[in-house]
């Protein structure tokens, strides 16, 4: 058992609105010192088995294929432990 | 001539979309999305709405649909296929057509009747528009601003793929006010507006400046 992080993020030249309307948001609320905000999603991925170099790949191709949109996503995948 | 008109789960607007290509004389079939199978028809039209709840992303799931998986090849192959909306997104997902469409820049959801110029006037589904003919549609979406790469936004300008654009103002941030693009051979056309609810005066729509849609695409499949 593993559990595999995949963060999706729009791209920099993607314009994000709702992470803009956080940031707009923050020192309304007493938050300062923050110059910019982008929203993403994370995924946690739970394998049945270890997290191995190929178990990685598939994860990286689920990424591509279904849980991020490359055309205006990039993504990170990582093994939390 | 059939039309197919695709059901996946969280459609709303098949039944407009059948009643338009219905009043242009076409036949309206229905086709569902978890069957292998176009039934034969010569033109498909994706509607509008919100299939899978929009989750993931929108169109992200329908993309995966087993009808999908025959509408793809079939529209390389050159099959007449329109998305309108939900559909438009659905086709960028399935890569039918490049480029994506995400949150509206204001991030309100617009609805609303929108000025759109035609620009591209030789697709399946507008040949019966004028080349800069200003037509008014409904637009109701909240994730409809059209983006993609500098590249691709020079290609389809050069290529004159950009087949509507916003008139007057920009509901969404669509970069080059980009309503509505087309593939190469522009036998796959999507757009955010929506033809099929601008056919009839009595449903209170801004005129019936979509029958275009329907019309262009029966002249088509009678002439072809």
């Amino acid at each position: 058992m593993a559990r595999v992080i995949v963060d999706v993020v729009l791209k920099p030249e993607i314009l994000d609105p709702q992470g803009q309307a956080i940031a707009r948001a923050l020192p309304r609320l007493g938050f300062s010192g923050v110059s910019d905000v982008r929203q993403g999603k994370r995924f946690e991925v739970e394998l049945e088995g270890p997290a191995d170099d190929a178990a990685i790949a598939e994860v990286r191709k689920m990424a591509e294929t279904l849980l991020a949109n490359t055309v205006i996503e990039d993504f990170v995948v990582r093994v939390e432990g | 001539m059939r039309v197919g008109v695709v059901t996946f789960p969280g459609t709303l607007d098949d039944q407009d979309a059948a009643r338009a290509l219905r009043l242009a004389g076409a036949e309206a079939v229905p086709l569902w999305h978890a069957d292998h199978d176009l039934k034969g028809v010569d033109a498909v039209f994706l509607p509008g709405g919100f299939s899978y709840g929009d989750y993931l992303r929108c169109g992200a799931i329908s993309r995966f649909a087993p009808l999908m998986t025959e509408l793809v090849p079939a529209a390389h192959a050159g099959l007449p296929v329109l998305g309108t909306c939900n559909g438009f997104q659905i086709l960028c997902e399935a890569h039918l057509l490049p480029g994506a469409l995400v949150r509206n820049a204001g991030l309100h959801y617009v609805c609303r009747d929108q000025r759109i110029r035609v620009d591209n006037a030789t697709t399946a589904w507008t040949s019966d528009f004028a080349e800069g003919q200003e037509i008014t549609l409904p637009v109701k979406h909240g994730e409809g601003r059209y983006v993609a790469d500098a590249e691709t936004l020079a290609l389809l300008e050069s290529e004159n793929r950009v087949v509507f654009r916003y008139s007057g103002s920009n509901p969404n941030g669509s970069l080059n006010d980009i309503a509505g693009i087309t593939n190469e051979a522009g036998n796959v056309v999507g757009l955010m507006p929506h033809p099929e609810h601008a056919v009839e005066e009595l449903t209170g729509a801004p005129g019936v400046d979509g029958r275009g849609f329907f019309s262009s695409i029966v002249s088509k499949l009678v002439n072809a």
